[in-house]
């Protein structure tokens, strides 16, 4: 129910954004791609629109801060929130002579996080007496009515109505108040309305998530800081990758250049490339158990396949005229392996490095979540294990924002060590 | 024997499908050093072919080349080579690919500094030596294959249709060039070209092959490239017996191109 409103309010965000822009903000550039009349079907007109950009990631705070409460949003945008203070009902009660009578129960119903305290309320008079019930916010509580009164239900009475509106074992009710029906036993179950924000157990407001940085940061989750954490997995990414691309590149290297290799490890690489590393996480545990060791050699193994198979590509994406050229010059093999083929395998050695880091920090974060002393994975695996959603959070967003870093630093360096890349 | 002998080659290789196809059939001629031929004819008559096995990148099954004496047996810095596109190294400026060559064997800037500065400027580069290979256009590149082909200081060197994949304009251009740099070096020049003006500008000899399999049909001795060397080029197609040759070689080739198209048409 409420995924579906999120849905339709990120829908009219997206539009009504969309149409504001359409007719508010007007073209200022004239540079070449902005004067192309057709740009529907080419793709190079297609640019990546900044305010589209810009938006939609507001749009996601903002809904994300709007369906917790969170105080970053002002009042007005917030959803719907659960009911929290003190709300009031009457209950009428017919005992088995016939006889009626009113009471009224007192509600306190507490905001999320803060604690439930019993009160007391003067009992009144009749039959039924009043009662007090203190219960936290966007849940529902069993209230056992006649405790005070003095016609209970062993004694045969029943409810029968709430505010003076019939209720019964299959008559439920909606008021203004809340959502009330009678349990087997005919106790009231009460639910005060639920609004539409989500309960912090779930998903917790921005800055909650944000304090959880901040907190973990200065003092640390299971005996490690935020930072040592992070730094164990990119420390576990960077070695597995750097022996993976160690044995990883010459081997590609041989197998482009010699029948043997190509022959011997084919079948190997061949076979190793197809399986998940994930699915390796078990047996480097039966074999090396859950230290560093372990971790690397998983990572390594993720990475190995990948540049082997890109430095094959390389030097299989050599053009032979060059190649035809440089011994015409006079070049030696060893020559021709330094000036031409490693250098032209580099555009495809660099996109297999992007690749195998994004596979290794996938991986390590999930060889983490199965079984580790430190690392982003096991914070969140543990942290989930508590129902401290914010850390869960903040390590999923943590690890997103590493994984895309990783990803950004690759292809500045790649723009920086292989100009030519698509130029030739 | 100084000078490159190409001695009753023949080249037949297996298909995948049991059939075997003969590419070149007892082809044999000699050219002396300082000589310019080029070689003409329709596809598929083993002028590739040909020029390869002369480079050293494909052994012929039958005949052999002999270089100032000795046999060919693989590529080697005395034969250079000049292709038609694509042979450039990207991760190198303009200078680095001209002085490949030098640098590979070992020697110092001190010693191919100036002699490439030279080529450079020669073939025009001299303002582009820091630019990279994708920021040149297509006719700079031929003539950065050109100056690395020459830099190296080979004693042939073997053009495949090096102008092929440029305009017509700077092809024109690139042909007086070339002129100019086989009377200044030299050189001995193998040039394979489907064009067949540029055959007759450029060879001092002319090769014409015909295929199945790949032969030497006619051999010409033209003027028009000694011509060339000190008149516009323009005015050498004026010359006399220019268009007389031209058409002779060009109902030549029209017919065997017929005779292999024809046919298929004939059937019809």
């Amino acid at each position: 129910m409420i995924g579906l409103i999120i849905l339709l309010v990120y829908v009219a965000i997206f539009i009504v954004s969309f149409l504001i822009v359409r007719f508010l903000v007007q073209k200022t550039t004239t540079d070449y791609t902005a004067l192309k009349t057709v740009t529907f079907g080419d793709e190079s007109a297609v640019t990546s629109n900044r305010v589209a950009s810009v938006v939609s990631v507001l749009t996601i705070f903002l809904i994300w801060g709007s369906f917790t409460g969170s105080v970053l949003i002002p009042r007005f945008l917030h959803a719907p929130g659960p009911f929290v203070g003190e709300t009031s009902f009457t209950y009428t009660i017919e005992t088995p002579e016939g006889a009626r009578d009113d009471a009224t129960i007192f509600v306190r119903v507490m905001g999320f996080g803060e604690e439930t305290v019993k009160f007391e309320v003067p009992p009144g008079d009749g039959i039924a007496k009043d009662d007090a019930v203190a219960m936290p916010a966007s849940r529902s509580t069993t209230i056992i009515y006649d405790k005070n009164d003095e016609v209970t239900r062993k004694d045969g009475a029943r409810l029968v109505a709430i505010d003076g509106e019939t209720i019964g074992p299959d008559i439920a009710l909606n008021t203004d108040v809340g959502r009330f029906a009678l349990t087997e036993k005919g106790a009231i179950t009460f639910a005060p309305p639920k609004g539409l924000q989500m309960e912090p157990i779930w998903l917790p407001p921005p800055e909650a998530v944000v304090g959880r940085v901040i907190e973990i940061a200065n003092d640390g989750y299971r005996d490690s800081t935020l930072w040592k954490h992070l730094g164990y997995s990119l420390f576990r990414v960077i070695a597995g990758f750097f022996f993976g691309a160690l044995l990883g590149i010459p081997l590609g290297y041989a197998m482009g250049l010699s029948n043997w290799f190509r022959g011997w490890f084919e079948p190997i690489v061949e076979f190793m490339r197809p399986v998940p590393p994930l699915a390796l996480i078990p047996l480097v545990i039966i074999w090396f158990g859950i230290g560093e060791t372990g971790k690397i050699i998983l990572l390594f193994l993720a990475s190995l396949w990948i540049m082997a198979i890109s430095a094959r590509a390389g030097v299989s994406g050599v053009n032979i005229t060059k190649v035809h050229a440089a011994y015409s010059l006079g070049a030696s093999k060893i020559q021709i392996l330094r000036n031409v083929i490693i250098p032209n395998s580099l555009p495809e050695i660099f996109t297999g490095a992007r690749v195998a880091m994004g596979v290794c920090w996938g991986t390590v974060v999930a060889a983490e979540l199965v079984a580790a002393s430190e690392g982003a994975g096991m914070m969140i695996m543990v942290a989930s294990k508590f129902q401290l959603t914010d850390i869960v959070l903040m390590g999923i967003i943590l690890i997103g924002v590493i994984g895309f870093g990783i990803d950004i630093l690759m292809r500045r360096l790649e723009n920086l060590l292989v100009p030519w890349k698509g130029r030739s | 024997m100084s000078g490159l002998s190409i001695e009753n080659i023949s080249m037949r290789f297996d298909l995948p499908n049991g059939s075997s196809v003969q590419a070149l059939k007892n082809v044999s001629l000699h050219l002396k050093p300082g000589e310019l031929m080029s070689v003409l004819g329709p596809s598929g008559c083993g002028k590739t072919t040909l020029l390869n096995i002369v480079a050293g990148f494909l052994a012929p099954t039958e005949g052999e080349i002999r270089m100032n004496g000795h046999t060919v047996t693989g590529p080697d810095a005395e034969r250079g080579m000049v292709f038609q596109q694509g042979a450039l190294f990207e991760w190198m400026d303009v200078r680095g690919n001209v002085s490949f060559g030098p640098r590979m064997k070992g020697e110092n800037e001190a010693h191919w500094g100036a002699n490439v500065d030279h080529l450079l400027d020669v073939t025009g580069l001299g303002d582009f030596k820091d630019k990279a290979i994708y920021e040149l256009s297509g006719g700079m590149q031929q003539r950065v294959a050109l100056a690395r082909c020459l830099a190296n200081d080979p004693d042939v060197i073997l053009m495949d249709e090096p102008l092929g994949a440029l305009d017509a304009l700077t092809r024109e251009k690139m042909q007086g060039l070339v002129l100019k740099l086989w009377k200044e070096t030299g050189k001995t020049i193998i040039l394979i070209t489907h064009s067949v003006e540029e055959a007759l500008l450029l060879g001092e000899r002319l090769l014409v092959m015909a295929p199945r399999p790949g032969r030497i049909h006619k051999e010409y001795q033209l003027p028009f490239a000694d011509m060339g060397v000190n008149a516009d080029l323009r005015e050498v197609k004026q010359a006399q017996g220019y268009n007389d040759t031209r058409e002779e070689i060009l109902e030549m080739i029209w017919d065997m191109e017929e005779e292999i198209m024809g046919r298929t048409e004939d059937q019809k």
